[in-house]
């Protein structure tokens, strides 16, 4: 499927904040077998300098592709989502992702092209906090699988 | 200089549960009867997945949980996981590619399933621990 390059650098409105909680980083690092202390326990956390329990580096992709759904379903961009495969992703760090913090997406369109008859979609997330601190940037690329 | 192999096994219990703290509860994860419908050989592992476990090596090698300041894969071949209790298994290797001028370590990963590179272009770069 073509997708339309004249959305590239299009960003919509920051998503609402979203509260990591201690449970929840807890739940993911057991769902992925990490079981390093400052992962579950606060304490250990805290000895490394964080406020609370840190989240493994994947874990931003719990809000990031909730956030991502803006750009996946908006009507006008017109993304098949059955079609939808998962090209590359990458997160750049500013700092961790700790429990505590209220983080808020701004998604912006990257870059699109259209080859072999697919359609290639890079996104960029800035997630920072409610309070404007950046936290992580976040790009998820989807090829969208052409009629075969 | 090359860092040790770590291997990681992959069951549909691991994927059920991932979906579930992940919130990715595409059918393609848990039922062969849609993923066969849509091309695949049968349950594939979130790409997701695949990537938290080479972020798991990734932070052992590095001797710390937060030390990722930057990680990138690419995609290249699903992860098809049996229903079996021994599911598949995946080799993370990794080399040292350079320890830059402030201390950060730039590394690259490679994934693999029954022999095959499931992950391409996959790089770390990591502090070094406190």
């Amino acid at each position: 499927m073509s997708l339309d390059p004249s959305f590239v650098g299009r960003s919509y409105p920051p998503t609402a904040p979203y509260q990591v909680g201690r449970e929840k980083i807890r739940e993911f690092a057991t769902a992925i077998g990490a079981t390093d202390p400052a992962y579950h326990d606060p304490a250990a956390a805290r000895a490394l300098g964080h406020p609370d329990v840190v989240a493994p580096p994947t874990f931003p992709m719990v809000l990031t592709m909730a956030a991502n759904r803006q750009i996946i379903e908006d009507p006008a961009l017109g993304v098949d989502y059955s079609r939808v495969v998962h090209g590359d992703q990458r997160f750049a760090y500013t700092r961790p992702v700790v429990a505590g913090d209220e983080l808020v997406c701004v998604n912006t369109i990257e870059e699109i092209t259209n080859r072999g008859g697919h359609g290639f979609l890079t996104t960029r997330t800035e997630v920072s906090t409610a309070a404007g601190e950046p936290v992580v940037a976040v790009w998820f690329k989807i090829v969208v699988r052409g009629e075969a | 200089m090359e860092l040790p192999t770590q291997t990681f096994r992959v069951t549909r219990a691991d994927l059920v549960r991932y979906a579930g703290a992940s919130g990715d509860f595409n059918p393609i994860h848990w039922s062969d009867r849609i993923a066969t419908k849509v091309g695949l050989p049968g349950v594939i592992a979130h790409g997701m997945f695949t990537m938290a476990l080479v972020g798991r090596a990734v932070t052992t090698w590095a001797g710390s949980p937060d030390a990722v300041v930057d990680f990138g894969v690419r995609f290249t071949r699903p992860v098809v996981v049996p229903d079996t209790d021994e599911g598949t298994e995946i080799e993370v290797n990794a080399v040292v590619k350079e320890v830059t001028e402030e201390g950060l370590t730039r590394l690259d990963v490679t994934a693999t399933c029954l022999g095959e590179k499931v992950l391409s272009q996959a790089r770390a770069t990591v502090r070094p621990a406190r």
